[in-house]
């Protein structure tokens, strides 16, 4: 279980989070959203050592994470980043720096980090793209490519920030196909997305963020009843059904 | 490029090397035949022409090897480091920092090799540490931080130029120093800056996947459980040891570490385990070459290799520059 418990973090002396609990379970989605800026990015960075925790705990099944050498770390949590370099590699060659954090001097590649590599490239439909170069590739394909080296990490607990980033509507939903698949091989996948309606159908639960703070956390269906979407975002989320299964959509909400 | 190829592309490139540097030393003033060459250097080492072998051709053909070598991994590194296929030592001030150290050095009335060599270092150093701030304080975009670098140098510059002024004794640096050249080496000079670059060397190749992951960026370094800012720290030493100690006994050569790195990564792709021993290999010979051909064009005169590197270099600096397109294009390495 990945837990993170009354955490203030920041950046040099400037704090952005307050006292932010959130316990997220093996085998779960848990997502994140809130309006820009709201220390989403700065939460799961403070996870993998990027931002600064002034106090608070973030555990890994009990044990301190801060504590954790920054390879075992990487063995147990893997991050995707928002802002990532288009290094001039292959894309085999990048997902295989997922294996990194697992080789020891004279850091060559066994079989099994190939595997792994080819593993992550297929689950993320980039396999037939491993000679190209990232630079050859959109956007999208880019972010499929470092989804895969986060893969490529095997870890239990899996942070995203932001992965949807420049994916089309058919890999968006591949992407929480595989979200969802990661989920139920146990892993404890953290996401932070700006899409609410994607957070609704594929999240088992949901922390909404305002201002540093968790505001609330729930099911999907507690958010909605509790109606914290539209204090937060001003907007209303309304279900419909459609060919018997429910959809939402956004409306302006009457208040704002 | 494909596994197959590389090992024979370094080791011819190797051989190549090593036939520039055989005829950098049977070709000047004095020309030499090769059986000639190999009896002067293992058996009749008391004759005068051995003398010139020994005590002029060799020191020079192997400082040009060595500060090729230098400045080539210098240029690779701080473009892996600093992101940036514009970036290298003697663009973003780092030989104008080591000029600026080995001035104030020859000001003091240090004028060991190793003294020099060690001035030289901080020099390039100071300069490194200055442009890695600007260039993370400010978020600057790929072409700021090269005009960081030209502000860097200038003022770096202007502080070698005053201390010249204030001490005529440092005048003497003057012409080749800036320029660059081998003409005045000696082994007292390329012993100290020797040392340092093959412990420079042998260190960085340790490290070759340490640069990689570092080049993806630090929020993804430090994903995959490496320290980006340690390790961004030590190849920023490393490439401001390798670049003072080259200029500490070269003078500013320019260009080198950017030519070099930027034509090999085109032959052997990004992957520093390939890209840097074949910059090493063909930065020497290429500096080996140039010095070699300054020599004997000119003969009985010579030209500082700096000026042909300045003539090849400037334009290419040119072409990059335009290919980034304001340093977004093809440039987000």
């Amino acid at each position: 279980m990945f837990q993170i418990k009354n955490l203030c973090a920041g950046y040099g002396n400037v704090p952005v989070l307050h006292g932010v609990s959130l316990s997220c379970e093996s085998g779960t989605i848990t997502t994140v959203i809130g309006a820009n800026g709201c220390g989403k990015s700065t939460l799961l960075k403070s996870a993998v050592g990027l931002s600064d925790v002034f106090s608070g705990e973030i555990l890994l099944d009990g044990k301190p994470v801060t504590n954790m050498r920054e390879n075992i770390r990487a063995q147990n949590i893997s991050y995707l980043a928002q802002g990532k370099n288009v290094p001039d590699i292959t894309v085999e060659n990048l997902v295989l720096h997922g294996r990194f954090p697992y080789l020891s001097y004279p850091r060559r590649y066994r079989a099994c980090d190939r595997a792994a590599a080819w593993n992550a490239m297929q689950k993320m439909g980039v396999e037939t793209l491993a000679d190209k170069h990232l630079r050859e590739l959109s956007g999208g394909m880019r972010q499929n490519v470092y989804i895969a080296m986060a893969l490529c990490q095997e870890t239990d607990v899996i942070l995203m920030d932001e992965p949807t980033s420049y994916l089309d509507i058919a890999r968006q939903f591949r992407l929480a196909e595989t979200m969802q698949s990661l989920a139920k091989e146990g892993r404890a996948v953290v996401a932070v997305l700006h899409d609410i309606i994607l957070a609704l159908k594929i999240s088992d639960q949901i922390a909404v963020m305002e201002n540093g703070r968790i505001v609330f956390v729930g099911t999907p269906e507690e958010i909605l009843k509790e109606k914290i979407i539209p204090r937060v975002f001003h907007v209303d989320i309304l279900p419909v059904l459609c060919e018997g299964e429910t959809e939402y959509v956004y409306r302006k909400a009457e208040h704002s | 490029m494909k596994r197959k190829w590389y090992p024979l592309l370094l080791t011819g490139s190797i051989f190549l090397c090593f036939l520039i540097a055989l005829t950098s030393l049977m070709l000047g003033v004095i020309h030499f035949t090769p059986a000639e060459l190999f009896r002067y250097l293992f058996s009749d080492t008391n004759a005068p022409e051995a003398n010139i072998l020994f005590y002029a051709r060799l020191p020079r053909t192997l400082a040009a090897l060595l500060s090729g070598a230098a400045l080539a991994l210098a240029g690779g590194i701080l473009q892996n480091v600093l992101a940036n296929p514009l970036a290298s030592p003697n663009v973003v001030g780092v030989n104008a920092g080591a000029g600026f150290g080995v001035t104030l050095c020859c000001a003091l009335g240090f004028v060991s090799g190793w003294a020099m060599s060690a001035f030289a270092f901080f020099g390039s150093l100071l300069a490194v540490i200055c442009i890695s701030l600007f260039a993370k304080k400010i978020s600057a975009s790929k072409s700021t931080v090269i005009l960081g670098g030209i502000a860097l140098n200038s003022i770096l510059n202007a502080c070698s130029e005053s201390v010249a002024v204030l001490d005529p004794d440092v005048a003497m640096l003057k012409s080749e120093f800036r320029i660059g050249g081998f003409s005045a080496v000696s082994y007292t000079r390329l012993l100290p800056a020797a040392c340092m670059i093959l412990i420079a060397m042998l260190l960085l190749f340790t490290l070759f996947h340490e640069l990689d992951v570092v080049s993806l960026g630090d929020e993804t370094a430090v994903g995959l459980g490496l320290s980006a800012k340690k390790y961004r720290a030590l190849f920023l030493i490393l490439s401001a040891l390798l670049a003072g100690a080259a200029v500490s006994f070269s003078g500013l050569l320019g260009f080198v570490g950017l030519i070099v790195p930027h034509f090999v990564r085109k032959l052997t792709g990004n992957e520093s385990k390939k890209f840097l021993p074949m910059a090493a290999v063909a930065g020497a010979g290429f500096v080996c070459l140039c010095d070699t051909l300054t020599r004997v064009i000119f003969a009985p005169y010579e030209l500082p290799v700096g000026i042909p590197m300045a003539l090849l270099g400037g334009p290419c600096f040119a072409v990059l520059l335009m290919q980034t397109k304001g340093g977004k294009r093809r440039c987000s390495k």
